[in-house]
């Protein structure tokens, strides 16, 4: 058999291959610093006012949420609720005044804080794990495990989360407090996270990468962690920053609505429903606890809106 | 022959089942017979559709196959499954089309180099030592290792992709379209340096792709492949310049050459052999 030798003319012309050499034609630029997907992110958020705006909100909220006792005196619960002081206004001490319950408006408003915080990042967090690990099994393995998750996260996304929530705070049994209320809220919030995290794990999936390290001989898990979850996580991140803002309102609606926290824990939803009571003697108590929770959730869904631009560069560049 | 077979095909056939109720089957290989020897390279050539990428994955385990063998300096390797599949991932190894799809946008070169070989249970010093070695050998800088692939070109990335093929030194890797997303001056640069690196360590190559001239410039035996079936085969300098099945020839007259002569011929002739039958 006559053997053809390779490398033995082309079909076309190219320069020849000794004037251009690989390293001078493609050569690397090594003049940048090296970058990293997250340093990128940072990169792009940092260069926007808005960005340090929330941030320094959210700074603000979270150390009042875990240290109310720093910017007020006064206790916003129990014996520090005086019926004589009811209705009270402004004085030394007491910048907001006194709601019905005589209770110090401003310490009820600093206390509340930390009731919106603890269930706005635990729900979360649990409808994120929840949701994120399940999306992310379902999405990999599919078949029978897929259907099943799809169909069951299609039962629960049918009912709004404000509902279910309803419901099961008036039949639960346990304690109402900011842990149980977070785990209610997560419950019938992961379906949006898990929805999210399968769409984005089929994609990394089915991608060349994962198609080599599949030849390279790596095992399945290892290819999940290592290359596919990381490429599917910032869709991921982004829903659960603006989630959060929308735990918030839950936390309050369920409170005003009496079904929340119980009035032993201050919350704003439950301020609001107090004032509501009093609004022709005293309209402007019912602005305080509005106006916190109406900045907190402004703070949080921004900062998920700055998160979403610096993570996905196509929605930056249409700006 | 003069050489017993690397990698060899016999009959191999694939079908994929589409969705929806009747789940209907649809066959792309019909039975394709091609062997590879050591440190040869077989190109495969075909259009759209044909099958030649079915026929590399195939190879990769990465599709079962319906009916036929494949087998591995004589071992049947179809079918394989778990470890001894892993085991076999030393030997064969792949160089995707698209560069920018083929290397994970969130690990760093290094990173991505280093898994095949911890994979394979190297230290970490080793590791990084043979990372060196790599980038070297794909005439890329050692501080590449620190960068993520968005920072290269495509034809950087596509070194990038071989270097991850090599790491391992198999025996055989499968080009699928390795140099069909690049410009023709980087393209020439990466067909250069998959030559050098086979003239260096004696791998094969199963080059997929459905430029003839590239075919003909890298391959000693080329496979003209069309819709499932291997229509031709042989030396390569015979099927690329002469080709007997008229699919062949369709292929060979439909790639334009430069000097407008000789493609005014080549169109002449096409017309003349395929009358009624233009692309």
């Amino acid at each position: 058999m006559s053997s053809n030798t390779p490398g033995q003319g082309g079909g076309r012309y190219v320069a020849p291959i000794e004037e251009t050499p690989v390293v001078a034609v493609d050569a690397v630029d090594e003049s940048q610093k090296a970058q990293s997907v997250w340093g990128d992110a940072w990169q792009a958020m940092r260069k926007r006012w808005l960005f340090w705006l929330c941030a320094a909100l959210i700074a603000v909220i979270v150390v009042v949420a875990l240290f109310p006792q720093w910017f007020t005196a006064s206790l916003p619960t129990g014996g520090a609720c005086k019926i004589g002081q009811s209705l009270d206004p402004a004085s030394a001490g007491h910048p907001l005044g006194f709601d019905k319950q005589g209770c110090d408006v401003f310490s009820r408003i600093l206390y509340g804080t930390r009731s919106s915080v603890t269930v706005g990042l635990l729900a979360t967090l649990l409808a994120t794990l929840i949701g994120g690990i399940i999306g992310a099994l379902a999405g990999f393995y599919g078949g029978f495990l897929d259907s099943l998750v799809s169909r069951l996260g299609d039962i629960f996304f049918a009912i709004p989360t404000i509902l279910g929530a309803i419901i099961v705070m008036q039949v639960m049994p346990w304690d109402r407090n900011a842990i149980t209320l977070s785990i209610v809220l997560a419950v019938f919030g992961w379906p949006i996270i898990a929805r999210i995290m399968r769409g984005a794990v089929l994609t990394a999936k089915n991608s060349d990468y994962v198609m080599a390290s599949v030849a390279l001989g790596l095992s399945r898990s290892k290819i999940l962690l290592g290359h596919v979850i990381p490429n599917a996580l910032a869709p991921v991140i982004v829903i659960a920053t603006v989630s959060l803002g929308t735990y918030i309102v839950a936390e309050a609606s369920l409170s005003f609505l009496g079904i929340g926290l119980p009035p032993s824990i201050p919350s704003w939803g439950g301020d609001i429903s107090t004032a509501q009571g009093s609004i022709r003697q005293a309209p402007e108590l019912i602005f305080f606890p509005a106006t916190a929770l109406a900045i907190t959730v402004l703070a949080f869904l921004l900062l998920g809106d700055i998160v979403r631009d610096a993570l996905d560069p196509k929605a930056r560049a249409r700006r | 022959m003069n050489a017993t077979p690397l990698i060899e095909l016999d009959d191999v056939r694939v079908a994929f089942t589409g969705g929806g109720l009747r789940r209907t089957k649809t066959e792309v290989l019909h039975g394709v017979s091609l062997d590879i020897r050591p440190g040869e390279t077989h190109g495969l050539v075909g259009e759209s559709g044909s099958g030649k990428t079915t026929i590399g994955r195939a190879i990769l385990g990465l599709v079962p196959l319906e009916s036929g063998s494949i087998r591995f300096r004589g071992e049947r390797i179809d079918g394989l499954r778990g470890t001894r599949r892993r085991a076999l991932a030393t030997q064969v190894q792949v160089v995707f089309q698209d560069p920018y799809t083929s290397l994970n946008p969130s690990l760093t070169i290094g990173d991505t180099l280093a898994e095949p070989l911890r994979a394979q249970g190297m230290g970490l010093a080793d590791a990084r030592r043979r990372i060196r070695e790599l980038l070297d050998a794909v005439a890329l800088p050692s501080g590449a290792a620190d960068r993520l692939p968005r920072e290269f070109s495509g034809g950087q990335r596509q070194r990038v992709a071989i270097a991850r093929a090599l790491a391992i030194r198999p025996a055989l890797i499968v080009c699928d379209e390795a140099v069909s997303a690049l410009d023709l001056t980087t393209q020439r640069t990466v067909l250069e340096l998959l030559l050098s690196i086979q003239k260096e360590t004696g791998v094969s190559y199963l080059f997929i792709s459905h430029d003839l001239s590239v075919v003909r410039h890298m391959s000693h035996r080329v496979s003209v492949i069309y819709r499932g079936d291997i229509v031709e085969s042989g030396d390569a300098a015979v099927v690329t310049s002469a080709p007997s099945h008229p699919y062949s020839r369709k292929l060979l007259l439909s790639a334009p050459v430069v000097d407008p002569a000789a493609q005014a011929e080549r169109r002449r002739q096409f017309e003349s052999e395929f009358a009624g039958a233009r692309r």
